[in-house]
């Protein structure tokens, strides 16, 4: 009770004096900066999130070759979510005499729960967004399809019983890149409308779809709740499934912004544990004194901790005004990108960042506190008694743990908490090492060196300890801000080959044998590169190793469904460019023995097979049995014809075969698409314009994204840094003062002090570009997977960013330092 | 002596203070013995290095030495621990150092509650308010140690030394940092405050003329204790 009242009596003093307020800027830097960062992560996130959700429609997707019970629709209410049907199935339209075979697509009211449609109201006409569906009577019909029937707006096209008039042309909808492969072009109609349709009957291949939107919250619970009841035949499709590429491209854009948040933590954890020593230092003399004058050593650590408590809720209460002030001007920069109805932030981020800070403050800053519990009263006659340097145990186990607390609640994976955990243990350890080795060396070098220089260099030496635990703050501020440009670079760059200006941007489906040669040579007279054209057989798996396909028990339910559905098999010679062996090898060009097939990797991984398998297809009548040879690793992002199983050549020979093809056909070159519809009716051409544009679409916000927390949480790294430069001034005050009274011309001194930082800051770079260039090159492997290359521009990058970040916030730092006037620095010292 | 033990406030006994150094084992203070008396004044004397301020860390308990024990306002500091110590400091010692050692943070009456603040006293202000009036800073008790001069900042220390009405008072060179005149007058004050409240001083001083004033001299040199002028006594 003494203590408190002690302690809250003399911290108000403190505060008046300004002794604390390089503890409190820390902490609440680090406040404003989580609380930044955690709102940019949260709300950026979930807008990527939602824009790849785009590409399902909806959040969640429940199809079904059956109707989806009502149930189901219930459950979704019940869980505050909204739902929307569809039906897709295939049919005839016509137009008169003329027909053409399209994917009726029929919608309830809501439809597009996520995205929009869009239409123009004539053929190549302009395009608009539309938040309606057709009216019941009325269709929107592909530009493709209008197009092969002869019809316009306005024409009315017979579809079933029904005849329906055309009030649009359909030019996107959100999920049009769902099953595209089995698409002819479009026609969406009212749900009103297919009951009297008579187009759904016994044996119509309809595909049932219930569409499910909301709150992320209420989703992934209604999610988990259907999952143990959902019968077999109905599957749930989430975003992750919905479209690789786009997924992939939102999937790595939040797991940046999950390194960003962990990166301003470490960053804040160097500037609190710098501030917190400082703290303790500077605290030193005023414990030993009051224990000259009969304070215990429990009063002594009690004081120390009220008021480092006090401290951290006026640092929290600080940052926090300054990280929601923050928050308020980046939503503002950022309005375009969030725009929608995203929630509101609110004031959780701002809880979690004041959270971790205080749980930084304990965990980093205890340990000096024990350390100033043990000051010895003696100091006060003698100033170089010190306390004994805590155990590094102590230390080590007690920042290891907040650090692993809070990094845990960023990461949540405990792979990648070992990775990084033990990352920041193996750089932190060896910046210590090698940063003693290296203040050694430094020390040394002070012989070759004018006076200023001589002055510093010998200042580093001399302060071996210290100087190395400065180099290790600096070193791992710049490791991560590093670590951040790199895993930065090589993620845009990811995306732009991915986002290839050369990229497919039409699918030729339904080739016939015998068309390949004539669609070939109409690319030969429009003076495009002829595509390759890649057979399909379509084949149901019946048993593998002899068991039915049926009776087989499967990893999971993806592998059931891949085994019992239609498939499309392929066979080639070659191994196609977007493919990689990862296991098995695959056939010489020349193979002409039994059987062999290729399975993907995940397919392979869901059904439970391996090589050596066998498979048994049965395909027209005839039955196929090929062995696994190989597992291929496929790039989804090529847009390449691609094939969970493709068999060695000549085992599908004379079995019922069409030919697909990809290929890219500038806007000018277009109109041979019409010329070849008209001349190949039966070959679906697909534009996969606007799904690029999708993709495009999504990549452009994440790149986005990444960009303002990278250079907002850069910002907030040199501002940690500059503060750990402050945390060592005191002592370079005094020291300047003497030289000064020495004669020493301010030039000389201020030349000396710069040749100090100059000196601890190429140590930390040079350390940070070895450590983040070994962290880049594991991020970027195991977290998104992306090749990596050791670049020498790093070393650059990182011994030039050490020496002018730490040369820089010295200069202003050090200025004050420098220019005092010596006589009111060297009274000052006897207080 | 024996038939009047409580009149002695501090005793040591057999005192020896061993350092280690790379040379090996350093005697720093050697087999010292002396007892000193409610309100005696002592000025212990030597050369630099002769092991003064050593003398005033054990007797203050500020330190332990290897061998021998002191016993201070009746208690053997020996047989406590670092608290232990504390408490006998907070009951009963003053500190008055040559580096002042204020606060830097505290204003000058702050500064001298302090003590009377670790020491529980209820009205801390109201008496440091007085004792600060009695070392004449009356009207500069609101200015920080930076904004005093060497003198003055003296003054808070020696006010913050009475201020609990300490059973003995350790000075340790508390003239080294001031001019001549000004200490004559610091020393003047000391010596008053102490008469007044009947406080033992304990003063190690390189200044002869310092030393002479008090009622006795301990000269020690080499870790030695060589002359005791109340030795007897």
């Amino acid at each position: 009770m003494k203590a408190l009242l002690f302690a809250l009596r003399s911290f108000g003093r403190e505060l008046r004096s300004g002794e604390v307020l390089v503890l409190l800027a820390a902490v609440g830097l680090a406040v404003a900066a989580l609380t930044a960062v955690g709102f940019l992560t949260d709300r950026i996130g979930k807008a990527v999130a939602r824009q790849a959700n785009e590409v399902l429609a909806a959040d969640l997707r429940l199809r079904s070759q059956e109707p989806v019970p009502a149930e189901w629709r219930e459950m979704a209410a019940d869980f505050n979510l909204e739902t929307a049907d569809t039906l897709s199935f295939p049919s005839v339209v016509f137009n008169g005499d003329d027909s053409a075979l399209s994917s009726i697509k029929v919608v309830s009211d809501k439809y597009p729960l996520r995205g929009a449609m869009r239409v123009s109201d004539e053929l190549f006409g302009e395009q608009r967004e539309v938040d309606t569906v057709p009216a019941s009577g009325e269709v929107w019909a592909d530009g493709a399809l209008l197009a092969r029937v002869g019809a316009d707006v306005g024409d009315i096209l017979d579809i079933g019983e029904l005849q329906l008039r055309v009030s649009a042309v359909l030019t996107y909808r959100p999920d049009q890149s769902i099953g595209f492969a089995s698409l002819a072009p479009t026609v969406v109609m009212n749900i009103a409308d297919i009951d009297r349709s008579g187009l759904i009957g016994v044996g119509s291949r309809v595909r049932y779809a219930l569409l499910i939107a909301g709150d992320e919250q209420n989703v992934a619970s209604f999610n988990e709740a259907i999952q143990d009841k959902l019968p077999d035949e109905i599957r749930v499709r989430s975003q992750e499934e919905s479209s690789e590429r786009a997924y992939n491209a939102a999937d790595r854009a939040q797991r940046f912004l999950s390194l960003t948040a962990v990166i301003s933590l470490l960053l804040s954890a160097v500037a609190v544990a710098m501030s917190a020593r400082r703290f303790a230092h500077r605290r030193m003399d005023a414990v030993a004194l009051m224990k000259s004058l009969g304070a215990t050593q429990g009063f002594v650590i009690q004081v120390s901790l009220v008021q480092l408590l006090l401290l951290g809720i006026l640092g929290v209460a600080a940052g926090s005004i300054v990280g929601y002030a923050a928050e308020g001007i980046i939503s503002r920069i950022l309005a375009d990108l969030l725009a929608g109805d995203l929630p509101e932030a609110g004031l959780r981020p701002v809880i979690l960042a004041s959270g971790s800070a205080l749980v930084l403050m304990l965990g980093f800053a205890l340990p000096s506190m024990i350390q100033l519990r043990n000051t010895p009263p003696l100091r006060v006659l003698r100033h170089d008694e010190m306390p004994p340097a805590p155990s590094r145990l102590l230390v080590g186990g007690l920042s290891l743990l907040a650090v692993a607390a809070l990094l845990y609640r960023s990461v949540g994976d405990p792979r990648m908490l070992v990775i990084l955990i033990g990352g920041i243990v193996v750089i932190a350890g060896g910046l210590y090492l090698v940063g003693r080795g290296l203040v050694a060396i430094i020390g040394r070098a002070r012989s070759g060196v004018g006076v200023a220089w001589r002055y510093g260099l010998a200042n580093v030496a001399r302060r071996g300890r210290d100087s190395a635990v400065q180099v290790v703050a600096f070193g791992l501020g710049i490791t991560v801000l590093l670590l951040l440009t790199l895993v930065r670079t090589d993620l845009l760059e990811g995306w732009r080959q991915t986002m290839d200006e050369d990229a497919p941007n039409h699918f030729l489906i339904n080739i016939q044998p015998h068309e390949v040669e004539s669609v070939g040579e109409m690319f030969v007279t429009n003076d495009l590169e002829v595509p390759t054209f890649t057979p399909l057989v379509r084949a149901r798996m019946t048993s593998i190793n002899g068991e039915s396909v049926k009776d087989r028990k499967y990893p999971n339910e993806d592998g059931r469904w891949l085994a019992n559905r239609e498939a499309n098999l392929s066979w080639s010679a070659e191994l196609s460019s977007s493919n990689e062996i990862v296991e098995g090898q695959w056939w010489s060009a020349e193979y002409k023995g039994p059987a062999l097939v290729s399975i993907e990797e995940e397919a392979a991984m869901n059904a439970g097979l391996t090589l050596g398998d066998k498979l048994e297809f049965f395909v027209a009548g005839r039955s196929v049995e090929a062995e696994i040879s190989s597992i291929r690793k496929i790039n989804w992002d090529s847009f390449q014809p691609n094939f969970f199983l493709v068999l060695s050549p000549g085992a599908l020979d004379d079995l019922p075969t069409t030919y697909i093809s990809s290929m890219r056909i500038a806007d000018d070159k277009q109109p041979m698409l019409i010329d070849l519809m008209r001349k190949h009716p039966a070959v679906s051409v697909i534009d996969l314009g606007a799904i690029l544009q999708q993709v495009r679409g999504i990549i452009e916000k994440a790149t986005l994204a990444v960009q303002a927390v990278f250079v907002f949480t850069l910002a907030a790294g040199i501002a940690v840094l500059f503060a750990a430069v402050q945390s060592t001034i005191d002592e370079r005050r005094f020291e300047s003062a003497m030289l000064r009274a020495l004669g020493a011309r301010k030039l000389t001194v201020f030349s000396g002090v710069m040749a100090e930082f100059a000196a601890l800051g190429a140590a930390a770079g040079f350390l940070a570009s070895a450590g983040a260039s070994i962290l880049a090159w594991l991020v970027a492997t195991e977290l998104f997977e992306l090749p990596y290359e050791f670049s020498l521009l790093i070393w650059v990058a990182g011994i030039g960013a050490g020496i002018f970040v730490v040369c820089v916030s010295g200069f202003f730092a050090a200025r004050g330092a420098v220019n005092a006037a010596p006589v009111d620095v060297l009274r000052g010292v006897t207080t | 002596m024996p038939d009047q033990p409580v009149t002695n406030v501090l005793e040591a006994l057999e005192l020896s203070k061993e350092v280690s150094s790379p040379e090996g084992s350093l005697t720093i203070l050697n087999d010292v013995s002396f007892t000193i008396r409610k309100g005696e004044s002592v000025a212990v004397v030597g050369p630099s290095g002769a092991g003064k301020s050593t003398l005033l860390a054990l007797l203050a308990g500020l330190d332990l030495p290897t061998r021998g024990h002191v016993v201070l306002n009746g208690a053997n500091l020996s047989d406590l621990d670092e608290d232990g110590r504390a408490r006998v400091r907070a009951d009963s010692v003053g500190f008055v150092f040559q580096s002042f050692h204020l606060v830097p943070s505290l204003n000058a009456l702050e500064n001298v509650m302090l003590p009377l603040e670790l020491a529980g006293q209820g009205d801390a202000r109201k008496a440091a308010r007085k004792i600060i009036d009695k070392v004449g800073l009356a009207d500069r008790w609101s200015h920080y140690p930076a904004q005093l001069s060497g003198g003055e900042k003296q003054r808070v220390a020696i006010a913050r030394a009475f201020a609990t009405e300490p059973a003995v008072l350790f000075a340790d060179e508390p003239t080294g940092n001031l001019d001549s005149r000004t200490g004559e007058t610091i020393m003047a004050l000391m010596f008053e405050l102490n008469r007044s409240s009947s406080t033992t001083l304990v003063l190690v001083t390189h200044d002869n003329n310092l030393a002479e004033r008090c009622d006795r001299i301990l000269a020690l040199d080499t870790g030695r204790l060589v002359r005791d002028t109340g030795a007897g006594a």
